[in-house]
């Protein structure tokens, strides 16, 4: 599970994320809404370990952090914003590797790694090089990665970002079905989505959480019951102050 | 362990690409050919290798090191895999080792290679073998003194050519920085304080003693020492950057 006590960054005087809270439990979606530079990605960072919050804290299972990175590290599957990967690596060779950093070995990795490849529909492009992947494919792979060792805790940089709209649908009912025994946090900016697989969503603006809810209890506080109204409702009246 | 799997990683991605190949057979045929030539091996006979071949090796790996290097932390940094990385159960400090220890390998690779010359040596006089050992001590030591510098490099930028060009500038400086027709032309110029600085900052003083058969305690400190220095200011500069 995911806690966050009033995480900030700021970067130089710009202040990126304001003093965010939120818990996300075992069996939980959380959607995390928001517009382009909300902080949504940099609040990633800092649960995932990746940049140091400048005050408050992540607690992944009950590990902080800042204080444990190495034991918290390892409860965690991340799917950066980018999908970074090695291009000079293969498909295969790629989730190996991400294999042994999560120190698994023998037949539980050859498992782990077959698993990942069915899961994402990799079957196909394993033994490809992954500079010659296509962009689907790309994000797929990054995805496997942070599925491989089956992780308590999953966070997801805009997962569906990139897929057509049949991937989309899968990535979409991969979250719903990993979510029932995960705690999982994915941030979007498409509206459906958070009908589609979350229990509870976030919406960010400015670094701040501006609304909190159920899907259901978001749709009922919207003007004419469509989240896109709240969402533009809550962001634009925002960043209009 | 951990550095164990990023080494290993990086190694097959060395010699996954041209990269570490075109390296070693133009540190080979360089490093050959010079002593041919201009090391006048043939001519002088110079069995321990010092002159016409050992001599060759900085100025070689003030070039190449820098080629083997660059891509350490400018890849990672520019292909965003930094944050792979970065969120793995993975320690900065195993990563930098174990990217450091992949291209040392590739340099040691390249310098084993040249294993001819030394059974041509014995078969065409008797070498002092100690010190043909000590000289690729040496020169392997200068190496990865130059990977390191390059790695400290590699951390600042995501820019290949700028790392390149840094790279090899200050490696250069270290090379001309203790050769003796530069220090001679300095002391002309400057202060004798100014000569021992810009001395203690290149590498032949510590080569040059290896070279000779000398295991001094002090050249291997300063090696080991440099070297550190540049893997904690690389660690240190990757913090930075991510705060
Ligand atoms: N490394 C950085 N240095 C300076 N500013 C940054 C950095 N990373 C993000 N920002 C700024 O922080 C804000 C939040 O960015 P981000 O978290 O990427 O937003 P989102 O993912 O919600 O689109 C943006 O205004 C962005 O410009
Ligand atoms: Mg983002």
């Amino acid at each position: 599970m995911i806690e966050v006590v009033n995480i900030s960054k700021h970067f130089g005087t710009k202040l990126a994320v304001d003093q965010l809270s939120f818990t996300v439990r075992k069996g939980e979606v959380l959607g995390f809404l928001g517009p382009n530079g909300a902080g949504k990605s940099t609040t990633m960072r800092m649960v995932t370990g990746f940049i140091p919050p400048s005050s408050g804290e992540a607690r992944i299972c009950g590990i902080s952090i800042t204080e444990n990175p190495y034991e918290a590290k390892t409860k965690i599957g991340y799917l950066p914003e980018s999908a970074p990967l090695y291009n000079d690596m293969t498909v295969m060779g790629f989730l190996k590797f991400c294999a042994d950093v999560r120190k698994l070995s023998g037949s539980a990795k050859n498992d782990a790694v077959e698993k990942a490849i069915e899961t994402c529909f990799l079957t196909s492009v394993a033994h490809q090089s992954i500079d010659t992947l296509s962009k689907g494919y790309r994000h797929r792979t990054c995805l496997a990665q942070a599925l491989l060792h089956d992780p308590e805790v999953l966070i997801l940089d805009e997962p569906t970002d990139g897929l057509d709209p049949n991937q989309k649908y899968e990535v979409r009912q991969l979250i719903k079905r990993l979510g029932k025994d995960k705690a999982i946090l994915f941030s979007t900016h498409i509206l459906e989505e958070v009908e589609a697989s979350c229990t509870r969503a976030v919406i960010v603006d400015r670094g701040k959480i501006v609304a909190d809810g159920t899907p259901a209890e978001l749709i009922a506080k919207a003007p004419n019951g469509s989240l896109t109204e709240l969402f533009r409702k809550v962001t634009t009246t925002d960043t209009a102050a | 362990m951990n550095t164990l799997t990023i080494f290993r990683r990086e190694l097959k991605s060395y010699f996954a690409q041209p990269t570490a190949y075109a390296i070693i057979v133009i540190f080979l045929i360089l490093s050959l050919g010079l002593t041919f030539t201009f090391g006048e091996f043939m001519r002088i006979g110079d069995a321990s290798l010092e002159y016409s071949f050992f001599f060759w090796h900085p100025w070689l790996y003030m070039l190449l090191a820098p080629a083997i290097a660059m891509r350490l932390w400018v890849d990672e940094q520019r292909n965003g895999t930094i944050e792979l990385l970065g969120t793995f159960p993975v320690s900065t400090w195993s990563a930098i080792a174990g990217k450091f220890l992949a291209a040392a390998t590739v340099s040691l690779v390249a310098l084993l290679l040249t294993f001819p010359i030394v059974i041509t040596v014995n078969y065409l006089g008797s070498p002092d073998n100690g010190a043909i050992i000590s000289s690729y001590i040496g020169s392997f030591l200068v190496c990865c003194t130059f990977i390191g510098m390059t790695m400290l490099v590699s951390a600042f930028t995501r820019d290949q050519v700028v790392c390149l060009i840094v790279a090899v500038t200050l490696c250069t400086l270290m090379v001309l920085g203790g050769y003796e027709p530069v220090t001679r032309e300095l002391a002309k110029a400057t202060s004798p304080a100014t000569v021992e600085a810009v001395t203690a900052f290149g590498i032949w003083d510590h080569f040059a003693s290896l070279n000779r058969g000398l295991f001094r305690l002090q050249d291997f400190v300063w090696f080991a020492s440099f070297i550190t220095l540049c893997l904690v200011g690389t660690s240190t500069i990757l913090s930075a950057k991510r705060a």
